[in-house]
């Protein structure tokens, strides 16, 4: 059993059955799992998230359903690949999500002890780097697991010169199209015990090992059983993507967050799937945060747009027949997805360069400190007109008083916020010129001893960021499938 | 002294907020901006199906999304109701300054605007009131 754990024998891990041998081997324990029944746990929800949790449901499992087969990570939100791609530029080595390198490294000697395997997205621009950073990493702690790289999915140059307006086309720093779950499916009947792709969709990361245990009908699926099953995937994926949003995180009301316990220790959901794709949602034991109907009906209707039409590269799901039940005991079951075929269309996300912003918060304190604030950005103003400084807008707005909620915040008249102890301005600029992006900071110190009086801090002279827009576009699947590879490392 | 610019509107007969019988949750997909709404009950639901329409919600959202100096073309509300989950789908269109890369707001996500949700007005018959979970 000890040498299994330090030296596993890939030419064994080709089956889901010999993977369930193995992880009865090595947890010296038969599994506590229905054999009819595959259990996945959340990972990370975005460049950046926390792993803890994810290593507490491997380290805690669950006490009915045992511990996780799969952790499925999603590392990239919508414009996280603007910032790869920077990382890239300077670097051909990097372009990745590069938490996935300590995450693995705390996450997987549980992982490899329990035969759990680990799918994620943290590829980015560019997988084959990150595959290649994790496979070192992991051997330098003894660790050989099989790694499988998904590509194609970059279609900058291929695609993007043919489908991108003439207005953006030479700004596009990244174009990339959301995969289905065909490439992961593909790495795991390998016997990849980790797979790291670039962009898929990200519920795609979770319903890849369901196909793939259950041998779901995937690109076949034309009857209303098998794309119902594909649509009980999906919204499982979607259910386990945001990590902690879909056990009681970021919770949206008023009071009754307040009774969602011990955050601190927050368990991200888990998911028991059978292979007719009903499922449970639940946590590990032990952990704080709430699965219930109401957590999970916001994580469910979370950046969905059309619920009966929300469309994955897989399957098109139909929330409008999904039954929602809560269990008590922080597990909900799900059923009653409804699946259309798949689009013959792919989604391509783009983002291009869309100028500059510089922003500096400042603030002044009692008394007058609203009018002192005004007085401020009369000076900015000036300065912005008498040095022409190029810029499209100066953005202002007032936190601690009304930036999240804009004109929709009732504000208290002047004579009351001149009696706040401190009022903050946020002054944003939004400029198309990287050095008055670069010069905004510089209008500002001398307001300190030639301003009004009482400054009371200010958030330091922020260099200038890039502003990216959002291109989107649809491919055909076939100029597509052509380019995915699965790669063993 | 400079009065701060006045744009939230009173509305003396609307005594209730969406807040008091209702939560929330809010993202960005582009520019859009993408909101669950959820009745804590089905007495709730009836409700919510009764006042929250398309053009109430633009209504609410059009002194901040819509106002000249957002920059941002007429709002573009869409609500789809889901009785299944108790729950209402509504995605506001152009909300977000052309998206997260882009907004020049604190919360360029938009994480925050199921609150702003959460504010608008609302009138409760009394019978309603009585049926309606209390979340005052």
């Amino acid at each position: 059993v000890t040498a299994y754990a330090r030296n596993p024998l890939k030419h064994f891990s080709n089956t889901a059955l010999t993977l369930r041998v193995m992880q009865a081997l090595e947890s010296n324990q038969p599994p506590t799992h229905p054999r009819d029944s595959v259990t996945l746990a959340a990972g990370l929800g975005f460049y950046g998230d926390s792993w803890q949790p994810a290593l507490a449901a491997l380290e805690r499992g669950h006490a009915q359903y045992g511990r996780p087969h799969y952790v499925c990570s999603d590392h990239l939100a919508e414009l996280t690949l603007a910032i790869l791609q920077k990382d890239r530029a300077k670097d051909s080595a990097l372009g990745y999500a590069r938490d996935v390198l300590p995450m693995l490294l705390a996450l997987w000697p549980k992982m490899q002890e329990i035969g759990c395997k680990f799918i994620c997205n943290a590829g980015g621009l560019n997988p084959q780097a990150a595959g290649r950073a994790v496979q070192a990493a992991l051997a330098k702690k003894g660790f050989h697991p099989a790694i499988a790289v998904v590509t194609g999915d970059d279609v900058l140059s291929p695609i993007s010169t043919l489908l991108a307006p003439d207005s953006i086309r030479s700004d596009l720093v990244f174009a990339n199209v959301y995969l289905g779950a065909k490439p992961i499916v593909d790495a795991l009947a390998k016997g990849a015990d980790i797979v790291i792709t670039g962009r898929v969709a990200d519920a795609a990361l979770f319903l890849a090992p369901l196909v793939f245990e259950f041998a779901w009908s995937l690109e076949q699926a034309r009857d209303s059983q098998a794309l119902n099953r594909l649509a009980q995937g999906i919204t499982v994926g979607h259910l386990l993507e945001c990590s902690g949003q879909g056990s009681g995180g970021n919770f949206g009301c008023r009071a009754d967050w307040r009774d969602i316990p011990d955050l601190a220790h927050i368990g991200y959901p888990m998911a028991v799937v059978k292979a007719d794709g009903e499922a449970i949602i639940t946590k590990a034991q032990g952990t704080g945060g709430r699965v219930n109907f109401d957590t999970l009906r916001q994580q469910l209707l979370y950046e969905v747009h059309d619920p009966s039409a929300y469309i994955t590269p897989d399957v098109v799901l139909d929330m409008t027949s999904l039954k929602l039940e809560d269990l008590g005991d922080d597990q909900v079951r799900v059923t009653g997805a409804t699946g259309r075929a798949a689009p013959a269309q792919l989604k391509v996300l783009g983002g291009y360069s869309d100028g500059f912003k510089a922003e500096l918060t400042w603030g002044f304190s009692w008394p007058d400190a609203w009018d002192k604030t005004q007085v401020a950005i009369e000076m900015i103003r000036t300065q912005l007109l008498e040095r022409h400084i190029p810029h499209e807008q100066l953005f202002i707005e007032y936190p601690g008083l009304n930036a999240a909620h804009g004109a929709l915040a009732p504000l208290p008249d002047a004579a009351e916020l001149n009696e706040r102890n401190e009022i903050y301005v946020r002054m944003v600029l939004k400029t198309r010129s990287k050095s008055a992006a670069d010069a905004f900071g510089r209008l500002f110190p001398w307001i300190a001893l030639s301003g009004p009086a009482y400054t009371c801090g200010f958030s330091g002279l922020h260099h200038a960021s890039e502003l990216f827009g959002v291109w989107t576009a649809l491919v055909d699947r076939h100029q597509v499938t052509p380019l995915v590879k699965v790669e063993m490392l | 002294v400079t009065e701060p610019e006045k744009s939230f509107v009173q509305t003396p007969n609307l005594k209730f907020r969406l807040v008091d019988i209702a939560h929330a949750r809010s993202g960005d997909k582009g520019d859009w901006v993408d909101f669950g709404l959820f009745a804590w009950d089905a007495a709730g639901y009836a409700v919510l199906a009764r006042v929250v329409t398309a053009e109430a919600v633009r209504q609410h959202f059009a002194p901040w999304l819509a106002s000249p100096s957002s920059g941002a073309p007429a709002l573009d509300v869409t609500v789809w109701p889901l009785p299944n989950l108790l729950a209402f789908k509504i995605v506001i269109k152009n909300a977000l300054q052309g998206g997260a890369a882009s907004n020049l707001r604190q919360d360029n996500l938009g994480k925050a605007m199921a609150g702003a949700l959460l504010r608008m007005p609302i009138s409760l018959t009394d019978a309603e009131r009585s049926a309606v979970r209390a979340h005052e």
